[in-house]
């Protein structure tokens, strides 16, 4: 396992970074619209790119196992609003059934 | 102490402390989870002292329990606490104080807080939503957390299917994403090349290429209002 302090510290004075980088130091000045854009898409390509690599992948090969029905399930969940544990517990349950029968 | 709050402040607070509550509770799952991919209880309770933006220190804990390296964790994880410098653009107006009280709001910077101060129509309400959505929520993901990681502690995350947790946690995350077309787009590229790339390179890399797709934000601006 990789888990180290480092990631910690590193994760925590670039995340500080960035919040500071907008608010302090570039102040009221404004971005370009074309940067804008760009930068508000960024949740949206990284969820997705959690979501499928996490799901579809073991390592290096591509798989479909008991995450993917604890995926759908999770998809239908999020879909119908449903709270985000509520989310998280429904998929995790559905994936830890399939795994135990 | 005598509770007096006049009733404009009123539903300010109230909204404040409910969105504080549903965000512990995320906070309690995350904490499940960065133990289940490895992390101690302190470097969890760390990583939302400290780190205090949730995508990426769940981003980075998934990465790291799929068996990737540090670099590859940090590169997804910041990708996405870059938002917060956006966030931070936007509400920077609104802020006249000392350089010192800005530092400190710097660290709250984030999705709630954002938008919690950008639905005000006042000052002085604008600073009353920053200021209790951030001590609460701050207060309850902490708490979360460390509650969290000490219930993790206990369970094999496999055996309960908490390695989908993370995947089920950002499908919630990423809805509110999907409703431009540019949203939906950059998200199906995401997909793909995250799952794509993996067969041949590091674990974590996947991630980090995904980020790409937000340059679908410079095709020829259409009539949509941007999200």
């Amino acid at each position: 396992m990789n888990m180290s302090w480092a990631l910690v510290i590193w994760l925590s004075i670039g995340a500080y970074a960035f919040k500071m980088l907008g608010f302090v130091l570039v102040g009221t000045r404004k971005l370009p619209d074309a940067l804008s854009r760009c930068l508000v898409l960024i949740p949206a390509a990284l969820l997705a790119a959690l979501v499928f690599n996490g799901t579809f992948t073991n390592a290096h090969s591509v798989a479909i196992d008991e995450r993917a029905a604890g995926l759908l399930v999770a998809i239908i969940a999020a879909w119908r609003k449903f709270p985000l544990i509520v989310v998280v517990i429904l998929a995790a349950a559905t994936t830890a059934i399939l795994r135990a029968i | 102490m005598k509770l007096r709050i006049d009733p404009e402040v009123r539903p300010v607070v109230t909204s404040a402390l409910a969105l504080s509550g549903a965000v512990g509770v995320f906070a309690l799952a995350f904490g499940v989870l960065a133990v289940g991919a490895g992390a101690n209880v302190w470097q969890a309770c760390a990583l939302s002292f400290f780190t205090f933006t949730g995508a990426s220190q769940m981003s980075a804990m998934s990465v790291i329990g799929s068996g990737g390296s540090v670099g590859g964790a940090l590169g997804g994880a910041l990708l996405l606490a870059g938002r917060n410098g956006v966030y931070g653009l936007a509400l920077s107006p609104y802020f006249k104080d000392s350089l010192g009280k800005r530092l400190l709001a710097a660290h709250f910077v984030i999705d709630e807080t954002t938008a919690m101060m950008t639905a005000q129509t006042n000052p002085r309400l604008q600073k009353i939503a920053f200021w209790t959505t951030a001590i609460a929520l701050f207060t309850l993901w902490n708490l979360g957390t460390l509650i969290g990681a000490v219930l993790g502690s206990e369970i094999d995350p496999h055996t309960y299917g908490l390695d989908v947790g993370f995947s089920a946690a950002y499908v919630a995350m990423l809805f509110p994403h999907l409703q431009s077309t540019n949203g939906r787009i950059a998200a199906t590229i995401g997909a793909i090349v995250s799952v794509a790339l993996a067969p041949f390179v590091p674990i974590g890399l996947p991630i980090l290429a995904s980020g790409l797709a937000i340059f679908i934000g410079l095709r020829p601006q259409n009539l949509e209002a941007a999200a």
